[in-house]
């Protein structure tokens, strides 16, 4: 217990970085996934074509290939940047396609009455999208939405394999120069990550109940 | 399906634009590739003297080696966290409040614990307490905490999907909740989770990846590995084989989940959706 009470500064910045790490990924990520699911539903057949393929190849890649290919290949190409900035390219990258994942299937879930509607008074596919369908879709998509940044707040753990010290690797690091007090240490990050995880979930659950009855 | 309604299809001066704008698009695309290929190919990245390493066998054998190390890992965690899995939905399911409740707790706090964390956890912590225990078996017992709780919720939104009708039909019949649960519910409930059950399963291939962080000499660390012996330059070549078949091998799943998937909707209705979340975790 002494371990982590000295170093409560240490974990500190962890959170800190994984909160910097996981909002700015999440935000990102989410504007290119909603993007991605306006093409995958678009008129346009190259740009659906497009969209699939980002996420067909995405979803059955593991986050750590992705993290390999912009951390290693990247500098091949002369851009050099700092970790972190690499690991919220990976994040971003991969999570974009669960995020679009998650916006198609809410629009999927707008009354099919709804886009018919939007048609018939002469709205064209980008107004019926902009204007009926999205809005709409975005209300059931919360609670996916809210689990994937939950799922990326998690998969931001892995960036400590890459050179940025968040809250596992200042776990790693402190149970490494602490070899007595390894459980506790550990058990101090696991309540971190378990701080931002829980709410947001209960969050989603909550939502979720609220917009199925809504329907 | 929203989707098929959003617009008409495209008349003779849609379908002149569509093309144009592909053309520029596929164009613009090009362009940035193509610049990043010349820097590449400025630096030999392209020279096939890199590619060809891909050929030689001793680097075809450490790839091979890494699948069946990566699929090895897999297959023990997928079937030990099928067990978990099914002791928690029945836990969750019981009647007894204070079992619901502890195997809800269990549940929640695995599933909102990085498993990477989970990893560390097994592989430092276990050895401070005395109990040493491999590389293979941190990574194994890692995925098997975090997709046991995820497999249990599987199971249950499966038994919980089936029509209470069931379940009243079978009480009627004078079955006690456990032969219900064993003669009705799980045979029922399993057809309607096993497309859910195959893409966790993708999930959990992905994830032996972190198997790499703690030193298991799985598909990513010997790739790893090939690029450390040969040197950087050969990075991109062996990186790609290496994306290239984990996206054969869980593509190839994907497709067999959506296949069973489709068949049992058309056969015996719903089926039990595997979350987006659960997919990117």
């Amino acid at each position: 217990m002494d371990a982590v009470l000295d170093n409560l500064g240490a974990y500190r910045e962890g959170f800190v970085t994984t909160l910097e790490l996981s909002v700015l990924s999440s935000a990102l990520a989410l504007v290119l996934g909603t993007l991605l699911a306006a093409m995958r539903v678009s008129p346009v057949p190259t740009l659906r074509a497009a969209g699939a393929t980002y996420v067909e190849l995405v979803r059955n890649t593991p986050l750590t290939v992705v993290f390999f290919f912009v951390v290693f290949v990247l500098p091949q190409l002369d851009i050099l940047l700092p970790y972190f900035a690499f690991a919220v390219i990976a994040l971003t990258v991969y999570h974009a396609a669960f995020f679009c994942e998650a916006v198609r299937s809410g629009i999927n879930a707008v009354g099919v009455g709804q886009a018919e509607a939007a048609r018939s008074i002469g709205l064209t596919f980008g107004q019926s999208l902009r204007l009926v369908v999205l809005p709409q879709a975005f209300r059931t998509v919360i609670p996916p939405l809210i689990n994937v940044v939950i799922a990326l707040i998690k998969n931001s753990s892995i960036a400590a394999a890459f050179g940025v010290v968040e809250l596992t690797a200042t776990g790693t690091r402190l149970a490494n120069a602490n070899g007595d007090a390894v459980i506790a240490i550990l058990a101090g990050v696991a309540v971190c990550y378990l701080v931002l995880t829980l709410p947001s979930g209960w969050l989603a659950g909550r939502l979720e109940r609220r917009v199925a009855v809504a329907r | 399906m929203t989707e098929a309604v959003l617009y008409d299809a495209a008349g003779p001066r849609g379908r002149r634009r569509i093309l144009l704008g592909s053309i520029a698009g596929v164009v613009g695309v090009a362009a940035v590739v193509g610049v990043a290929v010349a820097r590449l190919a400025a630096k030999g990245s392209f020279d096939a003297e890199l590619w060809r390493v891909l050929t030689e066998g001793a680097v075809q054998r450490l790839i091979g080696r890494g699948l069946v190390a990566t699929l090895r890992a897999a297959v023990v965690a997928m079937v030990l966290a099928m067990a978990v899995g099914a002791v928690l939905a029945v836990g969750r399911l019981s009647r007894r409040a204070w079992l619901a409740r502890a195997a809800g707790a269990w549940v929640e706090l695995f599933r909102g614990l990085p498993l990477l964390l989970l990893i560390f956890f097994l592989f430092l912590a276990l050895p401070a307490v005395g109990i040493t225990i491999s590389v293979f078996w941190a990574l194994v017992a890692g995925l098997t905490l975090y997709n046991g709780a995820v497999i249990g919720e599987i199971f249950r939104a499966g038994i919980l999907s089936l029509p209470m009708g069931q379940t009243e039909a079978a009480y009627a019949i004078g079955l006690r909740r456990g032969q219900t649960l064993r003669l009705i519910l799980i045979p029922q409930g399993v057809r309607r989770m096993l497309p859910a059950l195959i893409s966790q399963l993708v999930t959990l291939l992905k994830d032996t990846s972190l198997g790499f962080v703690i030193g298991y000499a799985e598909l990513l660390r010997n790739g790893r590995t090939a690029v450390e012996f040969l040197g950087g330059r050969y990075s991109i070549p062996i990186y790609t084989a290496i994306a290239v078949v984990y996206i054969a091998v869980n593509a190839s799943l994907s497709l067999l989940a959506r296949w069973l998937d489709r068949r049992t909707r058309r056969r015996f209705g719903q089926t039990v959706q595997a979350s987006v979340a659960d997919e990117a975790a």
